[in-house]
């Protein structure tokens, strides 16, 4: 799936890399631990989350994530922005809480 | 036999959360360039983000050193903090002492040494009650 269409999926606005839309994810997580997301999660493209802190822009670093979604119209700080800039993650921002968004990105068969 | 190695070195600061994972970010980074596997910088990149996370969040922060060579990935984490009790239990899933401003944060899941225990080939955690640990950790870049 196309960033794009995740942008259109979520009704998502950009904040971060938008020349970036035309990278692909075929995966998903949504969490708000970022412990479980290093533990666990492999090869995901895309990170779901309620919580709002640079080090969830550094966690998907480590990761090799490539885009942010922060749900329930939270919006991130100028320094958090900038480091996704820095690190080319793509920032997205949903009104969506995290359990609809990730069922919307999951009805379109992303990581199914 | 010539010696082939790359030393780095980081100071961690325990005052500012948001920018804990720089070195990490850095080593990242020169590994990346060196032409390492990705499979071995991302092992190395979450053992050392986990580790550096922990100097700001349980100890003062600390020095971090790395050493490079073409065989192995070695990154010594020396903090100044408190000293870990029992490491035992501290090295099981789910034990956690982070209070609920490190939870908002995200961390505090009791995750970060078994993590680093996962994706490092190598591990020694040594601690002085009052003094500080020190977390010696190891990934081979190739298969001993
Ligand atoms: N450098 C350190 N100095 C003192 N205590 C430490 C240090 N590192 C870990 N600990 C202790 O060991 C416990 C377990 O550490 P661990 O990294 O596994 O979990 P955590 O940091 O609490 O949560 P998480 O890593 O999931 O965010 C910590 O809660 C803390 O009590
Ligand atoms: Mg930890």
């Amino acid at each position: 799936m196309k960033l794009s269409d995740v942008k259109t999926v979520l009704s998502a606005n950009v904040l971060a890399c938008e020349n970036l839309l035309e990278n692909e994810v075929h995966s998903a997580c949504g969490s708000d631990l970022l412990s479980d997301v290093l533990a666990f999660v492999k090869d995901q493209g895309l990170l779901l989350t309620g919580l709002v802190n640079s080090q969830v822009v550094r966690t998907a670093e480590m990761m090799d994530i490539k885009a942010i979604v922060f749900v329930r119209g939270k919006k991130p700080t100028d320094d958090i922005i900038e480091l996704a800039e820095e690190y080319g993650i793509v920032v997205f921002t949903t009104e969506l809480p995290l359990y609809k968004a990730c069922g919307e990105l999951y009805l379109t068969g992303l990581g199914k | 036999m010539a010696e082939n190695v790359m030393r780095l070195h980081y100071t961690v600061s325990d005052t500012d959360f948001a920018v804990a994972g720089e070195a990490s970010s850095s080593v990242k980074k020169v590994l990346k360039q060196l032409g390492v596997p990705g499979e071995i910088i991302r092992k190395v990149s979450i053992a050392m983000y986990e580790c550096e996370i922990n100097m700001v969040i349980h100890a003062d922060g600390g020095e971090i050193d790395v050493e490079i060579t073409p065989e192995k990935i070695r990154m010594i984490h020396k903090d100044r903090g408190p000293g870990i009790k029992d490491i035992e239990t501290a090295m099981q899933e789910g034990y956690s002492t982070a209070d609920e401003n490190v939870r908002e944060l995200g961390f505090g899941a009791g995750m970060g040494l078994p993590n680093m225990k996962r994706y490092t080939d190598e591990m020694n955690i040594t601690t002085v009650i009052g003094e500080g640990t020190t977390v010696d950790m190891t990934v081979y870049v190739k298969n001993k």
